[in-house]
């Protein structure tokens, strides 16, 4: 009989099964359920039910984030409704205005553990396969389902083995590692499929670099992705919670429906033109376009190292167009201060904002114009994203979106650096 | 036993061409949103579906976006049964959330002809004369399924507490 994928595995556990094939059902109990600024509306549909009392608040996580600090009183009173619930059922983990970005949080506060299972009502939750865990993006009616009842049904998916080999050059990135694979399977690669990551790039790659390709198989239409954790996960970890784990790994002759490889050594930066993410190519292809904003930020692109590469690039010159940044978390943020990379880009001409999402999907705090071109650190450029369906998005790493701030067009880094 | 009209459709049939995105935040009411049903792959299907009726497609139904309204805009048009040769997980699992039946079924979809009627009777499909057995699903989805969805099966739950 052959071996088990990751998913087959993870999911076996949280339903508390001896083993488990793709394509069954099973109940599943994640060990921890997350919402942001969409849990008023979660509360709706729970209180709909006729519900009371979550079930398990101690396994809930709530940030505010998505637009913070409130830029309308509606907001405000979103906010206010939802900081009332997390006081009348003990939740467990609330995050407050400023403290940042879910995914970036629940990552930094090490509420998940290798071999964990995390539902999020966010797509992006494919995020947490950094960490060799099951994250999987839900419904808002399934989110209050789980509050009620504490599991989710769920079928175990097929799965795609990705190998990525080799290490990266200067100047591209682990964001120009998810844009690759996103040009040459497209949006529609992922089938909905766990999609598992093996190879020796994945040690090469820095703590801060790792989320941003389980994060973006969220464009690929992935339902979970996993890396394998290895020493720079536990030690991650091990500065964060004393809790103990057991790693989960796919067996050597699992079954994988579909296969992929990627050799990275020679990969040039990469750019996706508007409006989807996989309408990509490579970078020399967009250069000379006239940009009137930069964004580095979000759950992508807004980590500490991509705060670095926008201050080496910037430092000592002065951007032509509006460079936007926001920390994805007060962690990110504070360290940059520490570190005088917030004085580079602030000398540079930046603007600096809350940690939180921002103008990734079109809320405040730097939405573009029409007509007005951005390019971004951030993984969607659907048409409309940023607020108003006349304003392309380019998405690039933040070596490239720096420099394009710096010229006023998308250009290659090295002219500016050099 | 039940009988039902077949509308049939083929391979990665996406939730973009069941139901445009274009409409998401503008309708809202059931009626409208079931007036514009699969209006980008068959005009018609629109107009002429019947309480009732099925559909049958070939591979990867329901590919690409999450919305729900792939299902409930057909499910409001009166497709309570849902038959393909695959599903996209995401459209498979908003089937049972919504209350609307999906059935993994491999090789009716090459038989069956737009208007055909099939027969469905003791956990088979039956079709000129040929079976289709009815995957049977896990105890607690079909409770899902059988009280019309996730949250009406909620709402009974909470009501009996
Ligand atoms: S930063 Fe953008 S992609 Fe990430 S959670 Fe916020 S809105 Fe979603």
């Amino acid at each position: 009989m052959s071996g088990y994928t990751f998913a087959e595995k993870a999911l076996a556990r949280a339903a508390g099964v001896s083993s488990a094939r793709a394509g069954d059902v099973l109940d599943i109990r994640p060990d921890l359920i997350f919402s942001h600024d969409n849990t008023a509306a979660i509360r709706k549909i729970f209180l709909g039910f006729g519900a009371k009392r979550i079930l398990h608040p101690d396994r809930v996580a709530i940030t505010l984030d998505h637009a913070v600090p409130a830029p309308t009183t509606l907001h405000a009173q979103n906010h206010a409704e939802i900081r009332a619930w997390v006081a009348e059922q003990g939740i467990g983990h609330f995050f407050e205005v400023g403290r940042g970005i879910c995914h970036q949080v629940i990552s930094e506060e090490g509420l998940i553990l290798p071999s964990e299972v995390i539902f999020g009502s966010d797509s992006h939750t494919t995020h947490f396969g950094w960490l060799g865990a099951f994250g999987m993006g839900v419904g808002r009616t399934e989110m209050a389902a789980l509050w009620a009842t504490g599991e989710l049904w769920l079928a175990v998916p097929q799965a795609m083995k990705i190998t990525l080999t080799g290490r990266l050059p200067n100047g591209t990135t682990a964001k120009d590692i998810a844009l690759r694979i996103l040009r040459d399977l497209s949006v529609q690669g992922g089938q909905y499929r766990s999609i598992e990551f093996f190879g020796d790039t994945i040690s090469t790659l820095s703590i801060d670099e790792r989320p941003v390709i389980p994060n973006m198989m969220a464009e690929f239409g992935a339902m979970n992705a996993y890396f394998p954790p290895d020493e720079t996960v536990f030690n991650f970890l091990r500065a964060r919670t004393n809790h103990s784990y057991t790693p989960l790994y796919p067996d050597n002759d699992a079954v994988y429906e579909a296969e992929y490889a990627l050799d990275v050594s020679d990969l040039a930066p990469q750019i996706a033109l508007p409006n989807q993410p996989d309408n990509v190519v490579d970078l020399d292809q967009a250069i000379g376009t006239p940009i009137q904003q930069a964004f580095i930020g979000t759950c992508t692109g807004g980590r500490y190292e991509d705060l670095v590469m926008a201050a080496e690039v910037v430092r000592g010159k002065k951007i032509r167009s509006r460079l936007i940044v926001i920390p994805a978390s007060a962690d990110v943020m504070l360290r940059a201060a520490q570190t005088g990379v917030l004085a580079d880009l602030i000398s540079a001409g930046a603007s600096i904002a809350t940690p939180g999402c921002g103008p990734c999907m079109g809320n405040h705090l730097g939405v573009p114009a029409s007509d007005e071109a951005s390019i971004s650190t951030g993984s969607r450029n659907f048409k409309g994203r940023m607020g108003t369906t006349d304003a392309p998005i380019y998405l690039a790493n933040a070596y490239v979106v720096a420099a394009s701030a710096v010229c006023g067009m998308i250009v290659h880094p090295d002219e500016v650096m050099s | 036993m039940s009988e039902h009209r077949c509308f049939v459709y083929g391979d990665n049939i996406n939730t973009d061409l069941i139901f445009a995105g274009k409409y998401t935040y503008t309708l809202r009411t059931p009626e409208e949103i079931a007036s514009h049903a699969l209006e980008d792959l068959d005009p018609t299907f629109a107009q002429t579906v019947q309480q009732g009726d099925v559909i049958v497609a070939g591979r990867n139904w329901g590919s690409g976006s999450s919305r729900e309204q792939g299902v409930t805009s057909l499910k409001w048009s009166g497709v309570n049964i849902i038959i393909a040769e695959s599903f996209s997980g995401l459209y498979f699992r908003n089937c049972i959330n919504q209350g609307v039946h999906p059935i993994v079924c491999a090789g009716l979809s090459e038989k069956v002809k737009r208007g055909d009627t099939i027969r469905i009777e003791g956990g088979y499909i039956i079709h000129d004369g040929e079976y289709y057995a009815i995957p049977p699903l896990s105890p607690s989805v079909q409770a899902i399924l059988d009280a019309g969805g996730l949250a009406p099966m909620l709402a009974k739950r909470f009501a009996n507490e």
